[in-house]
């Protein structure tokens, strides 16, 4: 083979290996993304059965129901719109009634979120982005209020 | 005091730092030696100033001086001391002084240990990684100062987030470090290289050592991140495609393809510029992961505080680098000789193909972690790029990869025989098939699916074509078992690292496959007395009580883990509340069986006295990090190779009779 020949081939070789790749990455970030949704968001637009989504916002107060063992069902608001949610595992640490979470899985035909992975991150000041952003977009944001819960929570004792 | 002198030894540093990116790179640029002369000196001052200044604030941390803005923010006195220590990096500015004398510590080793290299380039060198110094010290002391001081100085501090009270915490950030920061030198290499205009084989000779050294400790770092995400999460998973972990993941794949390219480089005098180009590649994307972890783009446990003008600073850190550097690239790289282009059947075609899926991979990986930021810029729709894009992009990236790699390790340089080695490899093809019916037997036929035996068979393919290395040099079942021995005691430590690294990532992806295919999960509520019975193994909860830590309370539950009758492990998984803070964290209980692992953690109690208990069983998970170990091994013993060759450039007979084993498999480069 010529010099010329040897580098076309490694040129066309590596064509085909990026060409590949960039078909991989498109198809993939086609079919296997999840989107981000808020309450309002589910309750708007419908969003389809079985449709793999992330669902933000804080858990409602007094929702919490752990009456079915391992099973747990709560609520999760974004102050306007409430979406029920079966989790069945084991809740993070900080997960609480007031704290904003993540609960990643799809909507069932009952209009249940079901659940396969909840995130409350690992700081009790945490609030995942998602969900700040969007309720300060909605005006649901206390900031008062989260202001001085943070506040007593650090406080020196 | 103590601690004005750590800040004022700080400024110095940043000082000498700034005199150190100048006159090195004049005099190297103007052959003055008495400027380039400076430089090792000042590379060793500014470490010893940077080690004064963490010698402070880990004076700080141990006599909790809460004066200080950031022990009080992340300390308390009732903190066991090996968490005070490890309290000094378990927050933002801590931590990137941390990175900052790690950075200088590079600096000051190659002062020290390089003294054989001309001294142009190790001026030159020394002045870039002055650059690279000189920003990040300035950022310490403008933006994150961890010298800050509070007044009136609280009594008691808030505590350090209970999560990273591990020992997982302690050692993983340095080490991680080290090889993120250690790339740094490689840059500063090929920086130093494109400024002279010279780039030959012993470039790569002098280069690789730090190419090694980083890649041993990035690949042992983010090893112990994923153990410690694994143990200490509580939610079993060894690797969640994180952006974080992508973050350090990314250096790890080019910094691999760089390793590769490197040997080329140092054998065959080619690649050069690709070298070159890789060297700055790394080191940015090193630049970016510190970016996407310490700006609060993301949020993590790695993401301390959200402060946007620290990620300014850092963003401008990291465009004027990766910016600096390509335009130092495209401006100089032209100049440089190219290196001849080669056969592609060949070690060096073999090595062409690995970089270019290596970088692939780690294009794939970035455009998954960088898209969502994308696009939530732009369009404001904001989605998670997860698990299931990478297994579809990364892991079809990497099959070719594992197919390839003992053809690789067999292909003569110059000229290979691509049939001939594949005639070689028939035996170990027979053996990696053999042992994958035997797994699947093991496991159970009919719940094997066939990826999942394409998977095995992968993984052992790429073991025991690496191992077969061995048994072809030695000829094992050739000349009798004796000789054999005593050519395998004459192996040039080359040998070495490659079948252990090459065999290290087959071990890893068969733990990987073993993981995902069988890994099983039980959620139940549990009672005092209850048993549940799951994978053979019999579960009874015994009972639970309370103690203290400390700086905690926690509530222990004690299982009992039977198999066949005899009772295998107690298991105390427990939930601990952190006094200082409040916060709560569970922690698990692991009992590992060969290489298999059965996995506790608990949640909540319920009304009536049960407790939700999650037990996962883990087979052949711990190999995951075995490979990796064995991994960094193979590297440790290049390492200890080249220690002979670092240095001036030593004439082909001298060194053919230091690497006996190469030499003679291998035919000499020509240089």
């Amino acid at each position: 083979m010529t010099r010329k020949q040897k580098r076309l081939g490694l040129i066309g070789l590596a064509g085909l290996v990026l060409g590949s790749a960039v078909g991989l990455v498109l198809y993939g970030l086609s079919s296997s993304v999840t989107y981000f949704q808020s309450p309002s968001d589910i309750a708007e637009q419908q969003v389809e059965v079985g449709q793999r989504i992330r669902l933000g916002g804080l858990v409602e107060d007094d929702s919490l129901d752990k009456s079915r063992g391992s099973v747990i069902l709560f609520r999760v608001t974004d102050q306007a719109e409430a979406i029920p949610v079966s989790y069945k595992g084991i809740l993070p640490d900080l997960f609480r009634e007031g704290q904003g979470i993540i609960a990643e899985g799809h909507m069932d035909e009952k209009g249940v979120f079901i659940a396969d992975t909840v995130l409350a991150k690992h700081d009790e000041s945490y609030m995942p982005k998602e969900v700040y952003e969007t309720l300060k977009e909605d005006g649901h944001w206390m900031e008062e209020e989260q202001a001085a819960s943070a506040e007593q929570s650090t406080k020196v004792n | 005091m103590i601690i004005e002198l750590g800040h004022y030894a700080l400024i110095l540093a940043l000082v000498v730092a700034a005199v150190q990116s100048v006159f090195p790179v004049w005099g190297a640029v103007n052959s003055d030696h008495r400027l380039m002369g400076m430089a090792p000196g000042l590379a060793v001052l500014m470490f010893l100033l940077t080690c004064v200044a963490f010698a402070a604030l880990t004076w700080a941390y141990l006599n909790s001086d809460f004066s200080l803005l950031n022990t009080y923010q992340n300390s308390h006195s009732d903190k066991p001391l090996v968490y005070k220590i490890s309290g000094v990096w378990g927050n933002h500015e801590g931590s990137i002084l941390l990175w900052v004398l790690i950075l200088v510590l590079f600096g000051a080793l190659v002062a020290v240990f390089s003294r054989n290299i001309p001294q142009r380039l190790r001026a030159a060198t020394l002045g870039a990684q002055g650059w690279v110094s000189f920003a990040f010290l300035l950022f310490v002391i403008v933006a994150s100062n961890p010298f800050t001081r509070i007044s009136p100085a609280p009594l008691q501090g808030s505590g350090l987030n209970p999560m990273l009270q591990d020992v997982g915490l302690a050692i993983h950030p340095p080490i991680l470090y080290i090889g993120y920061v250690g790339f740094s030198i490689v840059f500063a290499f090929a920086a130093a290289a494109l400024i002279l205009g010279k780039l030959d084989a012993a470039w790569a000779r002098w280069v690789r050592p730090w190419i090694l050294v980083s890649w041993i400790f990035l690949t042992l770092g983010i090893a112990m991140g994923s153990y410690w995400a694994y143990y200490e999460l509580g939610w079993g998973g060894w690797w969640f495609w994180d952006p974080v972990e992508n973050a350090s993941f990314m250096p790890w794949l080019t910094g691999t393809a760089l390793l590769h390219s490197a040997i080329v480089m140092e054998r065959r005098d080619a690649l050069k510029v690709w070298t070159v180009f890789l060297a700055l590649l790394t080191f940015s994307l090193s630049l970016l992961g510190t970016f996407l972890v310490r700006s609060g783009v993301l949020t993590s446990v790695h993401a301390f505080a959200v402060d946007p003008a620290r990620g300014l600073f850092i963003l401008a850190i990291l465009l004027i680098f990766v910016g600096g550097s390509l335009t130092l690239f495209a401006w100089r790289a032209p100049l440089l000789r190219q290196g001849g282009l080669f056969a592609p059947i060949s070690r060096e075609g073999s090595l062409v193909l690995n970089n270019l899926f290596l970088t692939t991979a780690c294009a794939a990986v970035f455009v998954g972690t960088l898209y969502p930021l994308v696009l939530e810029a732009f369009s404001g729709d904001k989605i998670s790029v997860g698990a299931p894009f990478f297994n579809l992009t990364f892991g079809p990236i990497m099959v070719p990869v594992l197919i390839l790699m003992p053809f690789g390790q067999l292909l003569a340089w110059k000229r290979g025989d691509a049939w001939g080695v594949a005639q070689r490899l028939t035996s170990a093809f027979v053996i990696a098939m053999l042992a994958t019916f035997g797994l699947i037997w093991f496991m159970g036929v009919s719940t094997t699916s066939i990826m999942t035996a394409l998977g095995f068979g992968l993984a052992f393919w790429a073991i025991f074509g690496s191992l077969w290395e061995i048994v072809e040099r030695s000829q094992l079942f050739k000349i009798g078992f004796g000789r054999s021995m005593a050519r395998i005691k004459g192996f040039a430590p080359t040998v070495w690292s490659t079948v252990l690294g090459h065999a290290g990532l087959g071990i890893t992806v068969l733990g990987i496959v073993t993981t995902m295919a069988f890994e099983s999960e039980r959620v139940e509520v549990m009672r005092p007395g209850d048993t549940l019975e799951q994978n053979g193994y019999n579960v009874t909860y015994e009972k639970s009580w309370t103690q203290n830590g400390p700086n905690y309370q926690e509530m222990v539950s004690q299982y009992t883990l039977r198999k066949g009758g005899n009772v295998v492990g107690i298991m105390e998984p427990s939930k601990r509340a952190y006094n200082a803070s409040g916060m709560p964290m569970s922690e698990t209980s692991i009992a590992t069986f060969g290489f298999s692992q059965v996995y506790f953690a608990t949640g909540d109690s319920d009304a009536n006295g049960g407790i939700v208990t999650r037990i996962y069983f883990k087979p052949l998970i711990t190999l995951i990090w075995i490979g990796t170990l064995l991994m960094s091994l193979g590297g440790c013993i290049a390492l200890f190779d080249r220690r002979l060759r670092v240095g001036a450039p030593v004439s082909a007979r001298k060194r053919k009779g230091v690497a006996g084993g190469v030499a003679t498999a291998t035919p000499t480069p020509a240089e």
